[in-house]
């Protein structure tokens, strides 16, 4: 069973979708929460019998699909997909677990379990092919959740989502198709294996047109200023648990494909464009930032702020060093929590007075005690609050980057600090204060049901926040092959100079984050 | 005094016609029934054209059989040809007639279907068609091409409502104005060449290494301008959109495809030498037109209110999309033609054949056309399973992994980066994400507005038997377990282009 978990956890829930047509609609929540957490206690297992010593590829799986054209369904797990695998099926289980009262409930729960399959599988896929397959096809479920259960603007904002991300992608699989042809070229054999593409050295120009091609697909899905302006309309017309499922998972995937693909593929092209894309990161950080201060709807303050920070993932990335790259995947992993989190805190509020604008509240600290607590916790946590998980991930992402350069770092910091005003500047108006609103006055703090999905992300959220090290661990392992990866790939001198060598530094880094936490 | 020729059967080689002659003598035995029993039910007629069509399958299983054990097959005085492109498109042209000719069985009753003589044409128009692959005599072609042709329009008159009849006016006109630019082309390279057998063509505008380069461009503009007529290139694509909305959806679907596979393959015959003649002005009317009714149809989709009008621009623009693979001209390049367009049959029959089933017998007061765009809103309260299924083949048409056109997609874009046009495999990744605004707009409509009529569902199957059902299973298992079959489709094709050298 251990050398097919990966296909068992990418089909299972599809299995249980088309399953699930059968189920009664009274039965439906249960038998999608059961499902959920078989497919959790699944993914746990997959943690619990991975090897974090081991750098490379685990459990891989192999069929041939289309052998004449190098397509082949192959799928393996590392230290970077591991944790967002886990991520995906938790976010799915607590998010079919507190889903609200909802119309149509059976396809949204059928819905919800295809599209974890297209998570999954993303995640897990090896092959180029088989990572657009899913990729794409994420797209469909995501677009029949915004728009069959959005708000007002539903449809505009779920078409423009799919187009966005579409026509990005096809630019994206011309490159896939390059790629594929250079490594004929270069072999004689058609191949679309991840792996194979990783031994492949290109000449720097050709990576640089690669890169470019690559960047708009990932660029679009994370999405990255100024492509970002799909992600506001998606996030404030969508129900909350598509709200939460874009947040926490589908836009890992862009800043995942990064360090997939990018990175590794083409490390001279990532240290040419390491400034470009560090600036638009910044401008993602400040803009966004800026932006979510002017918002008047409290979702559409989270949404922004998901953004901001999405783009210290990216920095850290592009940091192109182990610490970077180490810290964005768990700032990846930390955003999830935290920002799915917010949005299910905003979906609850939003259940009980249909409003998501900031002045319709006030006071609610009074009302609803427990509520504003663990709003209080997650709001820390996403202005990166030391001792909360967002801290470590973003801690690290700017160290990485300011070997790389002090001025934008120091941007960068202080723009999150200023992200901290827009944050507190909403609770204040949200929580503190008289009730001014005779609506307010009654409404019921968070009951059981919501309590089971916010009380576990509030735990992880400080628990990873004071020890991040089992994470941190398969994760550094990972990462280290990469970044070595990169510094034997380069071809020129920057570039090399640019990736360090990760033997070198290796003591270096092994240590504090041992010590540190 | 003449002495009697002396032609031993064998030269003559009649094996070649055998996959003509099947349907001929079919569509005379329907005729021949209907003589002794008239007034006879259409399930009959049916079930026979549907045998006779199994039998040509087989047939050409045969033939394929020859052609891969010996090579190319040329027979009757070497003016048929039966090589992999002969074999492959007919075995498409079959395959989709045999999956055509069963929506005939449908609930509701359509007069046409009632008439022995639809079936006879239908199959000397697969005759047509196979005679005009199957050749490389310019003559021969235009003969097939003809036959088909006018056994087509009568096919479309026959639906019998008044846009029925504008469409075939319209079509009929179109096709004898193409019909004249062809003669005129093929003259002009007779004139030329000496010759009607486009290898000689070939050969010998080599050996004068194109010294007529004018006249050339004279013939080649006016074939180029009949294959655009028949594979509605734009601009000569006017007449399409009205001509399907004038047809029976199931008729539409099938023009769609089968008409289309044979004008590629002629136009795979002509254009091959040409575009590898190194004449650039060639390159550059086909690249113009390809993006530009690759493009142009796109936008114009975009616009539709109808459903099937939508449908009739998609195809003009997968048509163009797959012409670029005429323009590339290397062997995956051909090859992914006909992978693509053995894909696109499945799901394009579908999709049309999803329209099929919906068809009222009389247009509701509420309704502008057969199809709208407004008739299918909230589809998924009320036919969860139809609206699903429909989704699927705009999914698959707007090229979405893993459903079956995705494959021909990215072959045919993988095709045009290995063959040196990037630009070209940009575009059409670029028209591919245009395209996916209009198919989305129908999902958009079937699966988040609310109905507009309260119609319970039945409207969407109005017109379903098991028959049609049964027709639609298949396309929908063969749009989406398209993964399982790909490979093995690419060998065969492959091979069969590589080795009659193309």
């Amino acid at each position: 069973m251990l050398d097919h978990i990966l296909s068992i956890l990418i089909f299972f829930p599809a299995l249980a979708g088309v399953l699930g047509f059968v189920v009664n609609k009274n039965s439906i929540r249960s038998y999608g929460v059961a499902v959920a957490t078989i497919e959790f206690v699944l993914a746990l297992w997959l943690w619990f019998v991975f090897d974090s010593n081991v750098s490379g590829m685990q459990f891989m799986e192999q069929i041939a699909l289309i052998p004449t054209f190098g397509i082949n369904y192959i799928v393996g797990v590392d230290g970077i997909s591991l944790f967002i695998i886990i991520l995906a099926a938790f976010f799915t289980m607590i998010g079919i677990a507190s889903l609200g009262e909802t119309k149509d409930i059976k396809n949204m729960i059928i819905t919800l379990l295809f599209l974890q399959m297209t998570m999954v599988g993303v995640f897990a896929a090896l092959d180029a092919i088989v990572f657009y397959l899913f990729w794409e096809l994420s797209l469909v479920p995501m677009l029949y959740i915004i728009g069959a259960w959005g708000g007002p603007l539903r449809i505009y904002a779920s078409v423009k989502f799919f187009l966005y991300t579409f026509a990005g992608s096809l630019v994206m699989l011309v490159g896939m198709l390059f790629m594929a042809y250079f490594y004929y070229q270069a072999t004689g054999e058609w191949s679309f294996a991840i792996l194979d593409w990783y031994r492949l050295i290109l000449p720097e120009s050709f990576q640089l047109w690669l890169f470019v091609a690559f960047f708009m697909g990932f660029a679009i899905k994370v999405p990255m200023f100024p492509f970002h302006t799909w992600l506001p309309y998606a996030h404030g017309q969508a129900p909350t648990i598509g709200s939460v499922i874009l947040a926490a998972i589908l836009l890992k995937m862009g800043t995942y494909a990064f360090i997939r693909f990018s990175l590794p593929l083409f490390p001279d092209a990532s240290v040419y464009f390491m400034y470009p894309i560090a600036v638009l990161a910044i401008i993602m950080i400040i803009y966004t930032a800026m932006v979510a201060y002017a918002q008047k709807d409290v979702k559409q303050v989270v949404a922004y702020s998901s953004v901001s920070h999405m783009g210290v993932i990216i920095l850290g990335t592009f940091a192109l060093n182990v610490e970077g790259i180490t810290g964005s995947i768990f700032l990846m992993i930390a955003h999830g929590v935290v920002s799915g989190a917010l949005f299910l805190l905003v979906g609850v509020i939003y259940d009980r007075r249909h409003t998501k604008y900031m002045s319709e509240f006030g006071g609610l600290a009074h009302v609803m005690p427990r509520y504003a607590t663990i709003f209080g916790v997650m709001l820390m946590a996403s202005v990166g609050l030391p001792l909360t998980i967002n801290f470590v991930g973003e801690f690290l992402s700017l160290l990485g980057f300011y070997k790389q350069s002090h001025i934008l770092t120091l941007l960068a910091g202080t723009a999150i600090i200023v992200g901290a005003i827009y944050m507190l500047a909403a609770y204040k108006k949200m929580f503190f204060g008289v009730v001014t609103k005779e609506e307010n006055k009654h409404l019921k703090d968070v009951n059981k049901r919501e309590l089971l999905a916010l009380i576990p992300l509030t735990i992880i959220t400080i628990w990873l926040g004071i020890y991040p090290k089992p994470l941190l661990g398969p994760i550094n392992t990972s990462v280290e092959a990469v970044v070595s990866l990169m510094h034997e790939k380069s071809l020129s001198e920057e570039a090399k100079q640019r990736i360090p060598s990760v033997a070198k530094d290796m003591a270096l880094i092994t240590k504090p984050t041992g010590e540190a936490h | 005094m003449v002495s009697p020729a002396n032609i031993s059967m064998e030269s003559l080689n009649l094996i070649t016609l055998v996959p003509m002659l099947i349907p001929i003598i079919g569509a005379l035995l329907i005729i021949i029934v209907d003589l002794f029993k008239s007034e006879q039910d259409r399930s009959l007629y049916v079930m026979l054209s549907l045998l006779i069509l199994g039998v040509d399958f087989v047939a050409l299983m045969d033939t394929a059989g020859v052609f891969s054990k010996n090579g190319t097959i040329m027979g009757v005085f070497d003016v048929m040809l039966i090589d992999g492109l002969a074999i492959l498109s007919q075995f498409i042209v079959v395959g989709a007639s045999m999956l055509f000719i069963p929506l005939a069985l449908t609930h509701k009753r359509f007069h046409e279907f009632t008439y022995p003589e639809f079936f006879a044409l239908f199959l000397f128009m697969i005759a047509g068609f196979q005679f005009m692959v199957a050749t490389d005599n310019l003559i021969l072609i235009f003969v097939g091409l003809e036959t088909a042709s006018l056994a087509l329009y009568t096919l479309i008159a026959m639906h019998n409502r008044d846009k029925s009849f504008e469409a075939a006016v319209k079509y009929f006109t179109m096709g004898a104005l193409a019909a004249g630019f062809f003669s005129f082309g093929s003259m002009v390279f007779y004139a030329l060449t000496g010759s009607v057998e486009i290898n000689q063509i070939a050969a010998v505008l080599e050996a004068n290494n194109y010294a007529d380069i004018g006249f050339v461009l004279v013939g080649v503009v006016f074939l180029l301008a009949s294959f655009g007529f028949k594979l509605s290139m734009v601009p000569f694509h006017t007449w399409t959109p009205d001509v399907y909305e004038g047809s029976s959806a199931a008729l539409a679907g099938y023009m769609s495809i089968v008409p289309k596979i044979a004008a590629f393959v002629v136009a795979m015959r002509i254009f091959e030498f040409l575009i590898h003649s190194g004449v650039v002005w060639l390159e550059v009317i086909l690249y113009a037109s390809v993006v530009i009714t690759m493009t142009m149809a796109n936008v114009w989709a975009l616009v539709q209110t109808d459903v099937k009008r939508m449908l009739a621009y998609s195809s003009i623009s997968h048509a163009g999309f797959v012409m670029a693979a005429i323009l590339i001209g290397t062997t995956q390049s051909n090859s992914a033609l006909f992978f693509y367009w053995v894909l696109f049959s499945f799901t394009n029959l579908g999709s049309f054949s999803m329209l099929w089933i919906s068809r009222q017998k009389n247009l509701p007061a509420h309704q502008q056309s057969d199809h709208s765009y407004n008739k299918f809103a909230g589809m998924i309260k009320t036919a969860p399973v139809a609206a699903t299924i429909m989704a699927l083949f705009m999914l698959s048409l707007a090229g979405l992994p893993p459903f079956a056109l995705f494959w021909g997609k990215m072959y045919m874009i993988s095709s045009a980066v290995t063959g040196g046009y990037t630009v070209l495999a940009l575009i059409m990744a670029l028209n591919s994400a245009i395209a996916g605004y209009y198919y989305l707009k129908l999902i958009v409509y079937m699966f988040m507005k609310e109905p507009i009529v309260e119609n319970g569902g039945h409207v969407y199957s109005a017109n379903a038997t098991l028959s049609l059902k049964t027709i639609i299973g298949i396309a929908a298992i063969g749009t989406i377990f398209a993964f399982v079959a790909v490979n093995q489709l690419l060998e065969f094709i492959t091979a069969f282009v590589y080795n009659s050298g193309y």
